[in-house]
């Protein structure tokens, strides 16, 4: 059994330790490493596609990141006072919508927006003229989508740490005087901020690495996953060794962040 | 006591759904008393407090504080604060800062340093004057009670509310805290309303206490009133404890009751002068108005265990009149007569009036 166990673990792993391996390779041939360099990743960087690639990625994983623990926080608090049928309805939605598929997402958000933008873009021209802004998918479309996402990922981590939170505690605060929105303020949220970090966290990464719902409602903008599948087309590079190597060492440490921010007691 | 009550339930029912937790609550509370709610779990003794708090609404009735009716008063609005049984301290604050919560709420805020000298009175009044920059889980379970009472007198309440302070102490620590919280009573001249299942601890702190059945009350009275004239077998009961005896009125003689017990034995009582004759009452008899001797007279009996405990000595008996029974004998008098083995026959005797009649249903 074990030598089973070690095979799935190589057959899982070896790739990625090749793609990691051959990105600090000197030469140019993926076939053998003819040694330790580090010139992949200084091309890769003054590659002005890789930066501007990457930059929409930041920008979009911040965006997205910072929407979705804004609502996923305020889903989670107002589903505290709620109870009964209507909270395991809205408990049922919330779960539902972390396992849908990425693909589900991306078609359905991009039929979504282009209907939405079919209405609007006419009614946009009637009322503005010619210099009417035009509605199109783009950095905006994926945001939406993304903290779409992650905004139900949010929710149920900050559900966890809100329920594991004593009732006593708001009851103190409010019989001390202060009235709910202070309460919230002072009580409740430095009482949940280490899973609003770990939300944030984990929604960056998520949207920093994903390709099948960015594939779908990208429009013109090209993000990093999106750059890399595009360049894949035309044979597997060094470069793209190296992007893949610093993206993955930039996920894990913001997903391990994460976890030592969950685990960490706040009491 | 005639001055003006400073908070009243009239009529006051809570139920949550199915479920009645507090059924006709009338109670006035006095200014500057210690008032104690005292009953078996579940009787409704928390319900009747979180509803003077304002964290329950009352289903019907009216609760008044300070002669105002505040049903619907949210509970940052009400002039009350409370001591809650886990404590409730906020973790993520200091020692000091919990104490500051309350005054910090006020609008327009205070002077820092007013703050500041306020919360240093209220640690000195508990006793923790150097704990102020402490975390709160780097305090023991007896020094967190005194944080969280530190932090519900700093707004000086009209009443300060107390669900079980003290549960969580063990004895000793519980005692001392006892005396301390009574003292500090005194000091402050607060109204303190006290949930307590623990009947010495109410016997012992308060000036009245209200003994709660299955969401009613079932008597309001000083400790000494309910000890000698409980109104009802359960308050007897409850409070000390009692030997209860069936029998009937036969008649009144100068004041007390006269009662027939199993039968033949005739019983001079305490008790409502309106008992008709013919009456079923229980008798109520404290085990230590039962004096044991080995004379000739008295009510046959043998000892079937005797139970050390210190100042005192209990005695189980079984007597073919009366059933078992519990006699208590002080410890001068065991080391006077002697101590009983198990298996001794003795003789049970009590004064005139020393039993009560309890009308029976
Ligand atoms: N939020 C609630 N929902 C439903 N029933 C409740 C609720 N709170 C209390 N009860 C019920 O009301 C009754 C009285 O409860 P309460 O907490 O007042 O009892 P208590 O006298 O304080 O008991 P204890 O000594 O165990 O604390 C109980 O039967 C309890 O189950
Ligand atoms: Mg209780």
């Amino acid at each position: 059994m074990r030598i089973y166990a070690i095979l799935v673990y190589l057959f899982l792993y070896i790739p990625i330790g090749i793609i990691a391996l051959f990105s600090f390779n000197a030469g140019r041939h993926a076939a053998q490493f003819t040694g330790f360099s580090l010139q992949w990743y200084g091309t890769v960087l003054s590659n002005p596609f890789v930066i501007g690639a990457l930059k929409t990625s930041v920008i979009v994983a911040l965006s997205s990141a910072a929407l979705a623990t804004l609502s996923g926080t305020l889903a989670a608090v107002a589903l505290q006072g709620v109870r009964g049928r209507m909270r395991a309805f809205y408990d049922a939605l919330i779960y539902m919508a972390v396992m849908v598929p990425g693909i589900v997402i991306g078609i359905a958000t991009l039929i979504a927006l282009v209907t939405v933008f079919d209405v609007l873009n006419p009614m946009l021209s009637g009322l503005f003229g010619e210099g009417a802004p035009r509605l199109a998918l783009g950095k905006g479309s994926l945001i939406a989508a993304h903290g779409l996402f992650t905004m139900a990922l949010v929710t149920v981590i900050v559900r966890a740490r809100l329920q594991g939170m004593d009732r006593a505690l708001l009851e103190a605060s409010s019989d001390l005087g202060a009235p709910p929105m202070r309460s919230f303020l002072q009580i409740t949220l430095p009482q949940i901020a280490p899973a609003v970090l770990a939300g944030f966290l984990l929604s960056f990464t998520f949207s920093f690495d994903d390709f099948i719902i960015a594939f779908f409602v990208a429009g013109s903008e090209t993000t990093l996953p999106i750059y890399v599948f595009s360049s894949i087309r035309r044979g597997v590079t060094p470069e793209i060794n190296a992007i893949g190597t610093m993206v993955l060492v930039a996920s894990l440490l913001t997903l391990v962040s994460a976890q030592v921010i969950l685990r960490r007691r706040a009491r | 006591m005639q001055s003006q009550p400073i908070a009243e339930l009239r009529k006051v029912t809570k139920r949550y759904g199915a479920v009645t937790a507090a059924s006709g609550l009338d109670l006035a509370i006095l200014p500057g008393e210690f008032l104690s709610f005292l009953g078996p779990s579940g009787c409704g003794k928390t319900t009747a407090l979180r509803m003077l708090a304002g964290f329950e609404e009352a289903t019907e009735g009216e609760v008044l504080i300070d002669g105002q009716v505040v049903n619907g008063v949210p509970p940052h609005r009400r002039p009350v604060n409370m001591v809650f049984q886990q404590y409730a301290l906020f973790p993520h604050l200091t020692v000091a800062q919990n104490v500051a919560y309350g005054l910090n709420q006020r609008r327009p805020k205070l002077p820092k340093a007013e703050v500041a000298a306020e919360v240093a009175r209220a640690l000195d009044m508990v006793r923790l004057p150097e704990f102020g920059d402490r975390r709160i889980w780097e305090m023991s379970g007896g020094q967190q009670q005194r944080v969280a009472l530190a932090r519900a007198i700093i707004n000086r309440p009209k009443i300060l509310l107390l669900d079980e302070p003290m549960a969580a102490l063990d004895k000793k620590l519980r005692h001392d805290m006892q005396i301390e919280l009574k003292s500090l009573q005194r000091e402050l001249g607060i109204t303190f309303v006290l949930v307590t299942h623990d009947q010495e601890e109410a016997l012992s702190m308060s000036d009245r206490i209200c003994i709660m059945d299955q969401g009613r009350i079932a008597q309001i009275a000083t400790p000494e009133e309910l000890y000698d004239r409980p109104q009802s077998r359960y308050v007897a009961d409850f409070v000390g404890r009692s030997n209860f005896i069936p029998a009937k009125v036969t008649g009144h003689d100068g004041g007390l009751v006269v009662a027939e017990a199993a039968g033949a034995l005739r019983v001079l009582a305490r008790g409502d002068a309106a008992l008709p004759p013919g009456a079923a009452i229980t008798l109520s008899l404290r085990p230590e108005e039962i004096t044991l001797a080995t004379a000739q007279e008295g009510i046959e009996a043998e000892v079937t265990h005797r139970i050390f405990l210190g100042e005192h000595t209990e005695y189980h008996l079984k007597s073919p009149s009366l059933g078992t029974l519990v006699a208590v004998a002080p410890r001068a008098s065991e080391a006077r007569n002697g101590a009983l083995a198990p298996g001794a026959r003795v003789r049970l005797h009590w004064r005139d009036g020393a039993a009560l009649a309890l009308k029976d249903g």
